[in-house]
């Protein structure tokens, strides 16, 4: 009986409520930020900057209730200036005492406290609220390269083990012609035709078992199975196929991305109701007419899901088969080379390329994701 | 019951044959022209069903015929000591060790992660948009480095490998956790608030059960995941055990049967992890009565 | 060859469905003929086989036996001439197409030219009282206007028949009110056939010219009353006597197939 059809479909699902915040958290942030401060001034750490911290502590301390967003502008603030202080100092073996720590605590403290701040506001307006969304995860990765860099510094880490971060920028900067080099034949060659010849064959193939429901109880478990295998081993095969150049790392990337899209493109032209089904049937619709308005339509969200996984499938593929033999050339060859060499700084340099590309590339196709399923619930909200 | 799973079985198995018949149609085709450059050289001219019988059993072939890759892991399993640096159960108990690690390494993380999160704004709003970001990067190149330089300072065999592995599985083992623990609908909450539950309570009687099908599924994820970890992990050790290093040594040799012997290993060992991690989730599920959500 | 006046003949139909507890009966031995202009409800609990009859005459669901024609063709050849709208019970508007584009929807299919397209749209919102809301994606509207825009859509392909599955079951009852007003406003305009299924009495009694009362296990016909309520009517005629007689009546007939006791 069709009585009781799901009446859910373009209603999202309920929001949970978050429980209630530990407000208890800011008077122990800047609290502590002002005893770290007076600490740090007691231990002979400049005192110019610890009497400032210090002050901002107590003032954001004293007046919380005022108003969340200028003590988070003033903690932020003298975070970052603080911060800007201690790293002119760190290169001064006799600058670096008790004191000097206890500032860093302290700054530290401060930021986390102004990003506690921004975390709380409460606020309606949209175009506002975005700017937080953003704000507060840039500050936070902000204040994990600045305590990287005075940590690494400070503490005189071996650059073997972990160098600083202005130590990679500035690798980064002199080597910009290797990066760039490898980066082409990595990314703009290997990672891009192979993802675009992956997902495109298991969107066709999916299409075509599309009318086969034997085919697609056939190759539905196998290719769930085949997800879930470690496919980059079939690395040093394509290599020994197709040679040392990039065609053997695109080859990996194609099988890498092919199943994901497989499945998920399967599962997502079968994600229409009955309720659908029966309104294109009421239509008189033909098999092409239901498939390219309502079961495409309909598979996106699902399309874009495996179009995002494969995005990151794609560049592990690629690097890791460098790994198994390239000409010397490629972000995985310069790795492991690098490595070998013991040059942290450039492998570091590698993956801030990687990093970069890796996340643009995932945000590239999110960005399309919000423009073509706009009207997807999780895209709404 | 039984005539479902049968109906179920048979397109697998039919797809399953189909693949296993292109497989030996392959290896004919791409190690014939190794048969062809044979004859030339011994100045013969064998027939094409001779040729063709030969491409089945070649020392080196482009495409081990399935039955090469059957016969090499029997090989390499049954009639070899498990203690040999040439059986396969041993290479795969030392990546199945170090994934294993990492895996249960990964999902403790990733759990404590997710609660965190949870109950905290402020780290909600600043932290989880960094692990999700952290998931863009390619974390499997930095593999080798992070092997390498836990060498430097002294930290050798398991635990390295493990780290990746960890890496690897946190996330979506957390990502899935912080599905789980909002997923109470704002009526179930609500009642947790009639009764004046403590934020503790709340947590044991209402979130950590809802929260445990979405556990499991990230599990199987993750499970799988750090499989592959591991197995990149052993390949800038020096090719000297694993999985991994297998597949390196047969990549350095040119020894394709045993790429191909590692790579089904490899297969078999994920896949019977997810299945066991889906039992296992399967199995809690049902003594928690949510077999059906 | 049928009487033309004759738009849905139905005799001795039954449908069975086969499930791993036995075989359920959903229709049995259904007669029923529905004239041009009538707007006949099916009225009865869960399970009495009302949908399901309409999915029969919408060629959704295929008879077991007996015999069904509708406009004198059968069910599937109607289906294949486009020969009725359907209203299901949620608004089913696609999420990612405007109202207007979803209005639009059914007339693509059919092959129709741009401009046939945006008179028949624009004219079927208006009829359904949406006009200027045709940008709007159906998210963006309340529920009421949501199904007011799938009976646009259903009206767009210009049948005689139009086919209602509880098209207002999910509202609440002040929408329901209002839409069922504007939908017998819509009947008397367009004078097309119409029919209906819903559970609730007061609906059927409030629309119909044509009651067809059903009961399940087996799902079967009841009894038909023929409504002499006048066909000018109101939401004030609820009030009258004539009204509460006919209610009586339905609710009697729904009595007799003992159905309260059992009710799934």
């Amino acid at each position: 009986m069709a009585e009781s059809v799901n009446l859910h479909v373009i209603t999202g699902e309920p929001q949970a409520a978050r429980p209630y915040r530990f407000r208890a958290m800011e008077r122990f942030l800047f609290g502590g930020a002002g005893m770290l401060a007076l600490l740090g001034l007691l231990l002979q750490a400049p005192w110019q900057i610890s009497l400032a911290t210090l002050a901002v502590a107590l003032i954001a301390f004293l007046q919380l209730k005022r108003s969340r967003l200028l003590a988070a502008i003033a903690t932020g603030a003298m975070a970052l200036v603080a911060a800007n202080s201690l790293i002119d100092l760190v290169d001064q073996p006799e600058a670096i005492n008790a004191g000097f720590w206890c500032l860093v605590a302290a700054a530290w403290l401060l930021a986390w406290g102004c990003v506690d701040q921004l975390s709380a506001i409460k606020t309606l307006s949209r175009s506002y609220r975005t700017v937080l969304n953003v704000l507060i995860p840039v500050l936070f990765g902000l204040w994990l390269l600045i305590l990287w860099e005075l940590l690494t510094r400070g503490l005189n880490v071996p650059q073997v083990l972990l160098p600083a971060p202005s130590q990679i920028g500035q690798r980064f900067m002199e080597s910009r012609a290797i990066l760039w080099m490898d980066f082409k034949q990595t990314f703009l060659r290997a990672v891009l035709i192979g993802y675009a010849i992956g997902c495109g064959a298991g969107f066709i193939v999916a299409i075509l078992i599309d009318r086969s429901p034997f085919l697609q109880r056939g190759l539905l478990p196998i290719g769930n199975l085949v997800s879930a295998l470690p496919i980059v081993g079939v690395a040093p095969i394509m290599v020994m196929w197709f040679g040392f150049d990039w065609p053997s790392k695109a080859a990996v990337v194609i099988i890498m991305t092919f199943f994901p899209m497989l499945v998920n493109t399967v599962s997502g032209l079968s994600a229409a109701q009955p309720m659908q089904h029966d309104l294109m049937k009421t239509y008189a619709a033909s098999y092409w007419q239901s498939l390219f308005k309502l079961r495409i339509p309909e598979a996106l969200p699902f399309i874009f899901n495996a179009l995002k996984i494969n995005s990151t499938l794609a560049m592990i593929g690629a690097i890791v088969a460098e790994f198994f033999g390239t000409p010397t050339l490629g972000m995985g060859f310069r790795i492991s080379t690098e490595v070998g060499r013991m040059n942290v700084d450039m492998v570091w340099a590698e993956i801030a390329v990687a990093a970069l590309a890796g996340s643009l590339f995932y945000g590239l196709v999110a960005l399309l994701e919000r423009i073509f399923t706009f009207w997807h619930p999780s895209v709404r909200s | 019951m039984v005539s479902r799973h049968v109906n179920a079985a048979i397109p697998v198995i039919v797809v399953t044959l189909a693949i296993v018949v292109l497989w030996y149609v392959g290896a004919a085709l791409l190690n014939l022209s190794w048969e062809k450059s044979v004859a030339e050289r011994n100045g013969t001219a064998p027939s094409t069903i001779e040729m063709l019988r030969n491409t089945m059993h070649q020392e080196r072939p482009v495409l081990p015929a399935p039955h090469q890759v059957v016969s090499e892991i029997i090989d390499t399993t049954i009639h070899k000591k498990i203690t040999s640096k040439r059986s396969l159960i041993y290479h795969a108990g030392i990546t199945l060790s170090s994934s294993m690690l990492g895996f249960l390494m990964g999902t403790l993380l990733g759990i404590v992660l997710a609660v965190i999160i949870v109950y905290n704004d402020a780290l909600n709003k600043s932290l989880l948009p960094w692990i999700i970001a952290s998931q863009t990067i390619p974390i499997l190149a930095i593999a080798p480095m992070i092997i390498v330089v836990l060498n430097a300072v002294g930290i050798q065999g398991l635990l390295p490998k493990a780290f990746i592995s960890m890496y690897l599985s946190f996330f979506p083992v957390a990502v899935g956790m912080v599905k789980g623990l909002n997923s109470p609908s704002s009526s179930h909450l609500d009642l947790m608030r009639t009764y004046s539950a403590s934020s503790w309570q709340t947590f044991l009687k209402l979130r950590l059960p809802t929260s445990l099908p979405f556990l499991f599924t990230s599990m199987k994820v993750a499970v799988a995941i750090s499989v592959v970890g591991a197995i990149v992990a052993e390949l800038p050790t020096g090719a000297v055990a694993g999985l991994g290093a297998r597949l390196l040594a047969g990549s350095y040799y040119g020894q394709t049967v045993q790429i191909w012997s590692a790579l089904v290993v490899a297969s078999v060992l994920a896949a019977l992890l997810v299945v066991i991690v889906g039992w296992l989730g399967d199995f809690v599920n049902r003594r928690m009565g949510l077999a059906h959500g | 060859m049928n009487d033309a006046s004759r738009v849905i003949e139905v005799n001795g139909l039954s449908l069975i469905f086969p499930t791993s507890d036995g075989d359920v009966h959903a229709l049995q031995d259904i007669d029923l003929t529905i004239n041009q202009g009538d707007f006949v409800s099916f009225i009865g609990p869960s399970g009495c086989g009302k949908t399901t009859l309409l999915r029969v005459i919408a060629d959704l669901e295929q008879a077991t036996s007996g015999s069904i024609e509708v406009n004198g063709m059968t069910p599937e050849e109607a289906r294949l001439a486009r020969a009725y709208g359907y209203v299901f019970q949620a608004a089913s508007l696609y999420p990612w197409r405007t109202i207007a584009s979803n209005v639009a929807l059914p007339l693509e299919i059919m092959g129709l030219k741009g401009d046939e397209i945006r008179s028949r749209v624009e004219h079927n919102l208006a009829l359904v009282d949406l006009a200027g809301f045709g940008r709007k994606y159906p998210w963006q509207l309340s529920g009421g206007m949501q199904q007011r825009a799938s009976i646009a859509r259903a009206l767009a392909v210009e049948p005689d028949l139009l086919l209602m599955d509880e098209p207002f079951g999910a509202l609440d009852e002040i929408v329901r009110d209002h839409l069922n007003e504007q939908l017998l406003k819509l009947w008397a305009k367009t004078n097309k056939t119409v029919v209906f299924v819903t559970h609730s009495i007061p609906e059927a009694v409030f629309l119909s010219n044509k009651i067809v009362v059903m009961s399940p296990r087996p799902g079967r016909i009841q009894e038909v009353i023929e409504s002499d309520l006048p066909a000018e009517r109101d939401l004030s005629i609820r009030e009258t006597q004539a009204f509460l007689h006919l209610a009586n009546r339905v609710r009697d007939g729904l009595r007799a197939g003992h159905s309260y006791d059992e009710v799934s």
